[in-house]
């Protein structure tokens, strides 16, 4: 089962939408503008009826799995159900309708809702301002390493190292070196941990920060992590949190408190706004008082129930994007806030940690477990144990995906081979675990019975594995010159092309 | 399940979390139902004032449009909105498909060779071109060249500070730089020579980035037929509501040269052992979770929800369709301009210029004549004077298909007052 | 076979007389799996030892390439720009990916055979 794409689907006999006219006095562009201003070939869109528009989209919904419909154990993801009420709060007019530049007084609801929201996030990870601009993790990070680097140079001070754990996600040191850092690894001890030891040999009056996960990419504390924030502080460097996992622990402890600096959240992770098939999400970052003034403007101050926007910020790094930030995530966030309560956060990361450590335990007779438990929200286990039977994780994965299960996270983090990440939240039920559990037990059976089996799974959906190589031979070979096909985008047949053209030429439109 | 573990309770679990940062519970209110919750977020929202969108006419980056209402009906599916990132490419082929469409579209609009799944925001698509040509050149100055949106000129100023690429402002490119950025038409809404510009960045070795406005492509020549190297540019109007500034969709399309060094997602087509064409997220090696501190950028998401908004706003449009509403826009605001130049006192900042559907105009006292606007529920045009010293008392105003001519006349009726 | 050496990031070389081949090594290649790209200089550039010279890119990774040795480059294997998968199926052989012309000695510290060995199973998982 597939689907043609709408360019595929398109038909030159189709109509444009009925479209209100212009009813004014005064002539079309076309008459206006000179020649060379004006467009000489028609953009190649497709032409759909609204029908043909609306089952082509039902088609491809289908072609989807989604947390609306499977369990999606994926590891950092924090797959968590997206209550549909959010939705509703962010279509509201009172919000959705809102023009970036009005005037203050009359966004006075959507500023206190930003306030508010920066409130609650300051008393979730325990931090004195709340930056809500950046767009996504991976931006939000940036600004947070910006803000210290705007710090240390207030100081006048050289520093320009960020040291990151060997287990840390690409982005960490993606980030730092986008901020003008030097990146160096700091190893993970054997019991998965960061090496104190290393760490102290790699910290020194170059070291701007130390980003960390809490509890790291294996789903483990940092238990040493009050020694670790004194070693980093006594060297003048701050300390950065990866907001990942932060569903770990809401209620149970604060970043703030272990001395992080800087505290970088995902809203689209832990704060369940939806991930919309890869975006928008929202990525806050918090902060200790050293790095308030760096804040990204304008920041949203409140004066006796008077809500403004505050550009006057001399040391501000200056804006991350336009406006103010994913407004409409920020309400869905902030629904979620309100409806959960303190109570419903910390209840959430507790039934996180069991779910996590109750699959682990059913699992951990089927898969390798290379570190000991208990484990946080998440734990990695490991397909090391089958390599005999030439099945690896992503035979795993594959496999899982037959079974009507989202597949884990695989071959991250790094340091441990053939890794399977796997974070069930607070979401599912315990019926959902077992089955879960269930069906690793039966596909670890078959690759210890029939392993070339695992090898063409997945069949039951509406492609198999597709040939991930050959496509990217395909793209350089365009890219060099080698072919004409783009392989990144359609492109008509170029007959097609020629009589689109002509047609366009002599047709006459609006 | 705490018997499955074997362990009494939780503590048992949370062993490894010092007593010290244990805490007794968060400084926050308890929850509360999904009645009360909707009803204190609606309190917040009516604490807003909604200006019709037939009475607005500041634009600044963020237009209102007509949406239809096909967009929110595949956007609000969940199989679209709660998928994740596709990564498990064989159960997203829908989220992967549209996204194809996406850049399909993009690359057509742009008349470019690739477009990639999309970016946050306009802005930051401006700071990511100008990355890519620090990256490619490895020159590292910028020239912004006329009136680019301000807001875009700050966050490819706190980009560049990270980076070390300086950003300054003029047209006289020299072998220092990397890229010249224009925008088209441009933050007043006046429309730029782009392909002189494209010649004088060429000239100097330099790359030619052109933020674009998406539906005045349909018009106006895009940026591939005056021989640009990369454009970016702002999706919101195609299918996105204000909704007080994002979340919207920037976009970038560049040349076959150039395609190696797109930042953020590329989706292209797979086939499997059966023949079967798929689609896949292509070219990772590029990304920041491989490249780490290598990669062009960090950006590792796309705006993916909205830009299947864009993707099924522009199937519903068609070429026809979207040249429809630029030129009713375009006719509009030429007829408003005209009327609001016969007020006493207003006359046009850039007589000499021309434009498509929004425009700089001189007032007498900026500042009073919005106020009055917005006593009687009328969104007036933007006030430009803070961000351009040298626009005293000007507004730029904006028309699209939703100002109907009765909201015209309206508008006309309050300053004629 | 010539006397193969090798480096630590898993190239090899090979010396005739003024001139030195160099490639990766077959370890570096399973690692990496099927490979699809290469970014890579110019015949010409001067290269210095432990230089990076390019880019070898697999659909799940890149890896930089370094040169073992000094000198300036002569030929570039352009069979790999429409034929990647060379370096997968002949890695010492078709696969190889740049000439040198020597500029200096071999360093001192390049692995003999039995040393290579050695690193590439401390380095396999």
């Amino acid at each position: 089962m597939s689907e043609p794409l709408s360019f595929e689907l398109s038909r030159p006999a189709v109509d444009p939408p009925r479209l209100p006219e212009a009813e004014v006095a005064g002539p079309p562009a076309a008459d206006v503008l000179g020649r060379e201003m004006l467009r000489a070939r028609p953009p190649g869109l497709p032409r759909l009826s609204e029908p043909e528009i609306m089952r082509h989209y039902s088609r491809l919904a289908s072609l989807n799995y989604s947390i609306s419909e499977n369990f999606y154990p994926l590891g950092s993801c924090t797959m968590k159900y997206n209550p549909v009420v959010n939705e509703t709060a962010a279509a509201l007019p009172g919000f959705a309708d809102l023009h970036p530049y009005q005037d203050e007084d009359s966004v006075q609801g959507a500023l206190e809702l930003m306030w508010r929201l920066e409130r609650a996030l300051c008393a979730v990870v325990g931090v004195e301002r709340v930056t809500l601009q950046p767009a996504a993790g991976a931006h939000g990070e940036w600004t947070a390493l910006r803000m210290i680097a705007a710090f240390h140079h207030s100081r006048e001070e050289n520093r320009t190292e960020v040291l990151v754990p060997d287990s840390a996600h690409g982005t960490n040191p993606a980030s730092a070196a986008l901020s003008g850092f030097h990146v160096i690894e700091v190893r993970s001890g054997d019991d998965g941990r960061i090496s104190l030891a290393d760490l102290e040999s790699k910290l020194s009056p170059r070291t701007a920060a130390l980003m960390l996960t809490n509890p790291n990419t294996l789903g483990l504390f940092e238990r040493e992590i009050l020694d670790i924030a004194e070693l980093v502080h006594a060297t003048g460097a701050m300390l950065y949190y990866d907001g990942a996992n932060l569903n770990a622990f809401m209620g149970i402890c604060r970043p703030g408190d272990m001395g992080f600096d800087a505290v970088h959240m995902n809203l689209h992770k832990t704060f369940t706004t939806p991930h919309g098939g890869g975006g928008p999400g929202a990525g806050p970052v918090g902060v200790k008082s050293e790095l308030v003034p760096f804040l990204p403007a304008p920041t949203v101050e409140r004066t006796n129930g008077h809500l403004t926007l505050d550009y006057k910020r001399p040391q501000s790094i200056g804006r991350v994007r336009s406006f103010y930030g994913n407004f409409g995530m920020l309400v869905r966030a902030y629904t979620y806030i309100l409806a959960m309560g303190g109570d419903g956060l910390g209840q959430a990361s507790q039934d996180a940690v069991l779910s996590a450590n109750y699959l682990r335990k059913l699992v951990e007779g089927d898969l390798d477990m290379p570190h000991e438990g208990p484990c946080m929200h998440e734990f990695v286990a490991s397909a090391q144990n089958l390599h005999d039977k030439g099945v690896r994780a992503l035979d795993i994965a594959k496999a899982l995906l037959d079974r009507d299960f989202y597949a884990p996270t695989v071959y991250f983090p790094l340091v441990v081979p053939e890794a399977i990440m796997v974070e069930p939240t607070e979401t599912e039920s315990k019926a959902t675990l077992d089955a879960f559990a269930g069906a690793i037990k039966e596909i670890v059976g078959k690759a210890k019975t029939d392993p070339q089996s695992l090898h063409d799974e997945p069949t039951k959906l509406p492609v198999g594995r597709l040939d991930e190589v050959a496509a990217a031979r395909r793209i350089n070979a365009y890219l060099q010159g080698l072919s004409e096909d783009p392989v990144l985008r359609w492109k008509a047949p170029a007959e097609a092309l020629e009589t689109a053209s002509q047609k366009t030429l002599q047709e006459s439109p609006c | 399940m705490l018997e499955t573990l074997g362990v009494r309770s939780m503590n048992d679990l949370l062993v490894d979390i010092p007593q010290s940062l244990r805490l007794e519970s968060l400084q926050l209110p308890n929850g509360l139902s999904e009645f009360e919750t909707m009803a204190q977020v609606s309190v917040l929202a009516a604490r807003n004032h909604v200006y019709p969108d037939r009475l607005t006419f500041r634009g600044g980056g963020v237009y209102r449009r007509f949406i239809p209402a096909a967009v929110s009906a595949v956007t609000s599916k969940p199989e679209f909105y709660t998928a994740y990132t596709p990564y498990q490419a064989e159960a997203s082929q829908g989220t992967l498909q549209a996204i194809f469409e996406f850049q399909t579209l993009i690359a057509e609009l742009t008349a470019l060779d690739v477009s990639n799944a999309s970016l946050y925001d306009g802005a930051t698509a401006v700071a990511e071109a100008a990355m890519m040509a620090y990256v490619h050149t490895g020159r590292n100055e910028v020239l912004v060249s006329g009136y680019v949106h301000p807001e875009y000129v700050q966050v490819l100023r706190a980009f560049g500070e990270g980076r070390g690429i300086k950003v300054r402002r003029g047209a006289e490119a020299n072998k220092k730089t990397a890229a010249i950025i224009f925008q088209q038409p441009d933050f007043l809404g006046l429309l730029v020579d782009a392909g002189q510009l494209t010649k004088a960045a060429h000239d100097a070795g330099a790359l030619a980035i052109a933020c674009v406005d998406p539906i005045s492509l349909a018009i106006l020549a895009p940026p591939g037929e005056y021989g640009a190297d990369i454009a970016v540019g702002e999706g919101q109007q195609l299918g996105m509501s204000p909704s007080f500034g994002g979340p919207h969709v920037g976009f970038i399309a560049c040349t076959r040269e150039l395609v190696r060094k797109l930042p953020g997602r590329l989706v292209g087509t797979a086939h499997d052992a059966q023949g079967r064409r798929g689609f896949i997220l292509a070219l990772a090696a590029r990304e920041q979770h491989i490249r780490r501190e290598k990669a062009t950028s960090n950006i590792c998401t796309n705006h993916s929800l909205c830009a299947l908004a864009a993707a099924v706003y522009l199937t519903y449009m068609g070429p026809y369709g979207l040249r429809h509403i630029a030129d009713v826009s375009f006719r509009r605001a030429h007829s408003l301009a005209e009327r609001l130049a016969r007020l006493p006192g207003w006359e046009p900042a850039f007589p000499d210029r021309q434009f498509l559907n929004e425009f700089p105009i001189r007032v007498p006292r900026a500042r009073s004549v919005v106020r009055k606007l917005a006593r009687k529920g009328i969104l007036g045009g933007l006030e430009v004077n803070h961000w351009f010293r040298e626009l005293k008392d000007v507004l730029t105003f904006t028309c699209t298909e939703v100002n109907d001519p009765q909201a015209l006349d309206e508008l006309m009726a309050v300053l004629e007052s | 076979m010539a006397d193969r050496r090798y480096t630590k990031t898993h190239e090899w070389v090979t010396v005739d007389g003024k001139h030195a081949t160099i490639g990766i090594t077959d370890f570096a290649q399973s690692q990496l799996g099927d490979v699809v790209f290469l970014e890579l200089p110019s015949a010409g550039r001067k290269l210095a030892a432990r230089e990076t010279f390019g880019v070898i890119e697999s659909v799940k990774a890149a890896s930089d390439l370094y040169s073992p040795v000094g000198g300036k480059i002569s030929e570039v294997n352009e069979k790999l720009a429409s034929k990647p998968e060379l370096i997968n199926s002949d890695p010492y052989g078709e696969g190889w990916i740049l000439k040198l012309e020597l500029a200096e000695d071999l360093p001192a510290d390049l692995l003999d055979e039995a040393a290579y060995k050695k690193v590439a199973e401390a380095s396999s998982h």
